[in-house]
């Protein structure tokens, strides 16, 4: 294409991206003469360029848009009927162009309709607004217009604004004094555009891309030296080398600015959507952007920009809410949707969230299961979150109806696909009633990335860094155990539950079979948390991703390679890829770690508790607290002996008792499934026919039972379950369970003030407490706890529950400690999270001691400890 | 085609694979390499040899035995370096021989009961007084639904 006219057609596009922009502004704020000149000069430019060019079409479109503008300047009204038609032209130019960039030609057709529309509200705005000019032109003439007369005013305008070249232009009139001042705008502002011009250079995208590969190159080709190097102790390239790492750095860092652009430019054009689609739609829509400054290489934001407009389309359509809905809600009639972006850790963080309606949940759920993505049952034991995700799945689109807007079947599926695609990941929070927030996080850039690299079985891969959370040694006996369901492995990592995936078995290597000894990589896609099981961890080091031959691209596993400093190829694992090879059988472990993370939506009920669910006797499931079971086990059936009449089984060394449940019958041969819980020594098993599942829920125990063993029932999921006591069954695998904790039985029993809002845990603690030798009083609030101490009761020890509504555990410490009665009383703190603020501000109120919330052990040794009370007293 | 008083000659990179001699257009051919400290992928197709650095460009490297269902006959094999669509791709080989001149006249059609996995490659042969020659379509070797259809 001719150069001159390829320039007119970058440099058009960008001025009509400008226009669009600034027309939305102008609409908002009429009065604003600056924004209006700065329009009126680019679309002036425009045509003036067009005429030169000798592209017909243009120049008459945009001679049309001109002269509507025109009558704005002159003071006219700007309606939204005009701007409207103004902006249809705008587009219809920019088909023009696109259309001249690829053929090199105006297309042919006729834009008679816009013209026809553009001088029809011209000749209308001036008929209403003009009526006294027009009213003066006649007295002059001292009879009416007749047709094909101009007004003399208008003639003068037409006049004054003739002249195209800006060296003409800049020629004051002496006749039009306002004209002169706006034109004295214009040249300023045509002086600042020189002055840019000389900093910036058009450079090709073309140029910087092979740039940026020499870059790539140069780091590699710097590694493989550094690594070279690095085997040689005494080598005189050291120093040199070293420099030419640091420029080799410097020089990544300035390619990769270039490469940068300002999220913005994504964004250009969504004020515009919003306009026409509040028009459309009939919402009152206010548009928030914030960070548009943020930069991220551009071959991201290519990638990002359309799935962000449909987001932003989906929200204006489906969202919000018509404003009469909206008052109706209590709400105000304008919708609100906000765009933030920020920097974070190496990643871009873009966060939309709206104030509409909010996800329907039950919709999604019923449009789930009628896709078969999950069956009823599971349905009914996902939380709300859980059912929110499948607004990621593959071909799910809830809108009821299929508006122009949005609903053409491209739903958050393909916005999701879009953003895994450049390593990002999306997550999605809905509040009923509230809105809707996505958080994305995308990479930087896509060129180089840090990764870590690991081995298995004697091959090495990469895992992008901004994946991993952290690492962990999988140990025997260590820390972090590794717990086995049915064939799945799960890795229990402080309070998290993370199931495993064997990088081994995804890739088909051979590798050992022992988890243990391996490295764990403890990875997060999204909301989802799992561990990626290496045999070892190398290092980390910066890589230039290079795309995979076509040949591979269909591996789901890997998304792309690379080559190391030491000259090998390898491939970069996908960690999208190991969170889908999870499937939907591990939703529910996932959001067991998910759950236990500590901002959740549902905020006001995080009293969650995972649950183990299993079944035994009868087919009505029952759950006991993931934490109180130590491991779960399943032995071949043959391995159980009966001894004094009781079913034993060796384990680990020693004799472990199996105690059934009620109706649930030891199996003979096969594989017996167990629950073993342990205390010190000692451990014992509980006989289960099935392990069904982990789940979590709210547990809240409904109907109490007669029945011994059963706490009572709760729904669980929605089905209900039965909860098992426990502490009902340990003393039957040994008799003396309990009672050996407190040999000293005749003593005083210590008085025990037990606070903890949740009626599941004062069921479960006060047994074991009990048994433990302590007279307990439990109650359901701090302010029941006050209200007794102001009763005069006195207790020897409180434990309380950091979380609990109106006054939390440390506030019922202080006011605990500022009471002269009970001062000296230590006071425990029962809690699921523990942060190094929560023990700071536990210190400051006073707490003696802090326990986790479901260590039954620890707290019966902080007891003892704090109080001086049970066997070491 | 050619006129009969004027010879053309086609140039080839004679390559043995299972003791059979191919030929590969030399226009096509960008380099012959040793592959070394090979790269295996796990999961992919078992035509793909694995991944080499072959002067800072990373290299596919396509088993050309197994793709055209023939035997290896030596374990240190060879690469003839090939490009399609801007990826570069090297072909497993036993070993690489002379570059012969060919008279394009004396190409002749594949013989109509010729393997249907060479045939789908091979765009004739040449009766050299030894042996035959099979000449290459490197486009075909490498397209991807030739090689579904070869699995």
């Amino acid at each position: 294409m001719d150069d001159l006219l390829r320039e007119f057609v970058t440099e058009t596009n960008e001025s009509l991206d400008v226009v669009d922009v600034e027309l939305v502004r102008f609409e908002q704020d009429p009065n604003n003469a600056l924004i209006l000149n700065n329009i009126f000069r680019l679309v002036h430019t425009i045509k003036g360029t067009c005429g030169f060019l000798g592209l017909p079409r243009l120049e008459m479109l945009a001679h049309a848009a001109e002269s509507l503008m025109g009558k704005f300047r002159d003071g006219l009204p700007a309606t939204r009927e005009a701007v409207t038609v103004i902006l249809a032209t705008i587009d219809r130019i920019k088909e023009i162009l696109a259309a001249l960039e690829r053929d090199q030609s105006e297309p042919d057709g006729t834009d008679s309709d816009l013209i026809g529309d553009l001088e029809r509200i011209a000749e209308h705005v001036q008929a209403s607004a003009q009526q006294p000019a027009i009213a003066a032109t006649e007295q002059a003439l001292g009879r009416p217009l007749r047709a094909g007369e101009v007004p003399l005013d208008e003639l003068e305008r037409v006049f004054r604004e003739t002249p195209v070249d800006p060296s003409a232009r800049r020629q004051p009139k002496p006749a039009a004094a306002p004209a002169e001042e706006r034109l004295r705008i214009d040249a300023v502002k045509e002086d600042e555009a020189t002055k840019a011009g000389t900093q910036s250079i058009r450079v090709t995208v073309d140029t910087i891309e092979q740039l940026m590969t020499m870059v790539s190159e140069l780091v590699l080709t710097r590694n493989q030296l550094l690594e070279i190097v690095r085997r040689h102790d005494d080598s005189e390239f050291k120093a040199p080398l070293q420099r030419l790492s640091n420029v080799t750095a410097e020089l990544q860092e300035g390619v990769m600015k270039t490469r940068m652009q300002p999220i913005g430019n994504a964004w250009q054009k969504f004020p515009r959507i919003i306009r026409d689609l509040s028009h459309d739609l009939g919402k009152e829509i206010e548009l928030e952007l914030q960070g548009a400054e943020t930069e991220l290489d551009r071959q991201v934001l290519d990638l990002i920009k359309d799935p962000l407009t449909h987001m932003l389309r989906n929200s204006a359509d489906h969202g919000l809410e018509t404003p009469a809905e909206r008052r109706a809600a209590g709400k105000s009639s304008q919708g609100h949707i906000r765009l933030a972006a920020y920097h974070e850790g190496g990643q871009i963080i873009v966060q939309f969230a709206d104030d509409g309606r909010g996800l329907d949940t039950a919709r999604i759920k019923a449009k789930a299961i009628a896709q078969g993505l999950i069956s009823e049952s599971d349905a009914a034991k996902f939380n709300d979150a859980q059912i929110h995700k499948f607004i990621f799945a593959p071909g799910f689109s809830t809108a009821q109806t299929i508006t122009s807007v949005s609903g053409r079947g491209v739903g958050m599926d393909v916005v999701r696909s879009n953003i895994d695609q450049i390593g990002g990941t999306i997550d999605v929070k809905s509040v009923a009633g509230q809105g809707v927030s996505f958080t994305i996080k995308i990479p930087l850039t896509l060129a180089i990335i840090a990764a870590l690299i690991v081995d298995v079985g004697g091959n090495r891969f990469a895992i992008p860094q901004v994946a991993v959370v952290e690492l962990v040694r999988a140990r025997k006996g260590g820390d972090h155990r590794i717990e086995r369901i049915k064939d799945t492995a799960v890795l229990r990592l402080r309070d998290k539950l993370l199931p495993l995936a064997r990088l081994s078995r995804l890739l088909g290597i051979d590798s050992r079979d022992e988890i243990e000894g391996g490295f764990i990589v403890v990875t997060q896609v999204g909301s989802q948390s799992f561990g990626i099981v290496v045999d070892g961890v190398f290092h980390t080091e910066e890589i230039v991703v290079k795309p995979m031959s076509s040949k591979l691209r269909d591996i789901p596993m890997f998304s792309g390679n690379t080559i190391l400093g030491d000259g090998s190829v390898i491939m970069i694992v996908d960690p999208n890829g190991v969170a889908r090879s999870f499937g939907s059988t591990v939703v529910s472990q996932m959001t067991a770690a998910e759950r236990a993370q500590p901002q959740q939506l549902e905020k006001s009920d995080d009293d969650m508790t995972s649950l183990l669910m299993f079944r035994a006797g009868s087919s009505q499931p029952k759950a006991v607290p993931l934490s109180l079971i130590t491991r779960l086990e399943e032995i071949d059936a043959r391995r159980i002996e009966l001894s004094n009449g009781r079913h034993m089984v060796q384990y680990r060394g020693q004799l472990m008792p199996l105690v059934s449940m009620t109706d649930a019958a030891v199996k003979h041969e096969g594989a017996q499934p167990l629950l073993v819980f342990s205390d010190g020594a000692r451990s014992m098993a509980l006989v289960v026919d099935d392990i069904v599942d982990i789940v979590e829920d709210h547990l809240d125990i409904q109907v109490a039972s007669a029945t011994p063993g059963v706490l009572g029932s709760a729904v669980v999921k929605g089905v209900a379950t039965e909860i098992i006591d426990i502490a009902h069954f340990l003393p039957l695998a040994f008799e003396d369970w309990f009672r050996r904790k407190d040999r000293t039985q005749q003593r005083r029993q210590h008085a025990v003030l037990l606070v903890d809002d949740s009626p599941f845990f004062r069921n479960m603690l006060v047994p074991v407490l009990q048994a433990a030798g302590y007279a307990v009083t439990a109650v359901g609030s701090a302010k029941e706890a006050l209200a007794l101490i102001d009763q005069d009761r006195s207790f020897d020890v409180t434990i309380t529950d950091i979380e609990m509504a109106e006054m939390d555990g440390f506030e019922l410490a202080e006011a605990l400690r500022a009471d002269p009665r009970c001062a000296a009383m230590p006071v425990i703190a029962l809690s699921s999270q523990v942060s190094p603020e929560m023990i700071e501000r536990g210190r400051r109120a006073g707490l003696a001691d802090y326990v986790a919330k479901f260590d039954r052990q620890g707290l019966i040794a902080a007891l003892m400890e704090q109080a001086g009370l049970g066997d070491a007293a | 085609m050619s006129s009969d008083t004027e010879q053309v000659f086609n140039e080839y990179v004679t390559a043995m694979v299972g003791g059979q001699m191919f030929g590969l257009p030399i226009r096509r051919v960008q380099d012959v390499f040793l592959p070394d400290r090979l790269t295996k992928v796990p999961l992919a197709s078992p035509e793909i040899g694995g991944l080499i650095n072959l002067r800072g460009r990373i290299v596919t490297l396509v088993d050309l035995a197994y793709r055209l269902g023939l035997a290896r006959r030596s374990d240190t094999s060879m690469a003839i370096g090939v490009e399609l669509a801007g990826e570069s791709y090297g072909l497993l080989i036993d070993g690489v021989g002379e570059v012969m001149s060919l008279d394009a006249a004396l190409l002749e059609r594949n013989p109509i009961n010729l393997d249907a996995r060479l045939a789908a490659v091979s765009s004739g042969i040449y009766r050299l007084e030894k042996q035959l020659l099979l000449v290459l379509d490197v486009d075909r070797v490498l397209a991807s639904d030739a090689s579904a259809a070869a699995a």
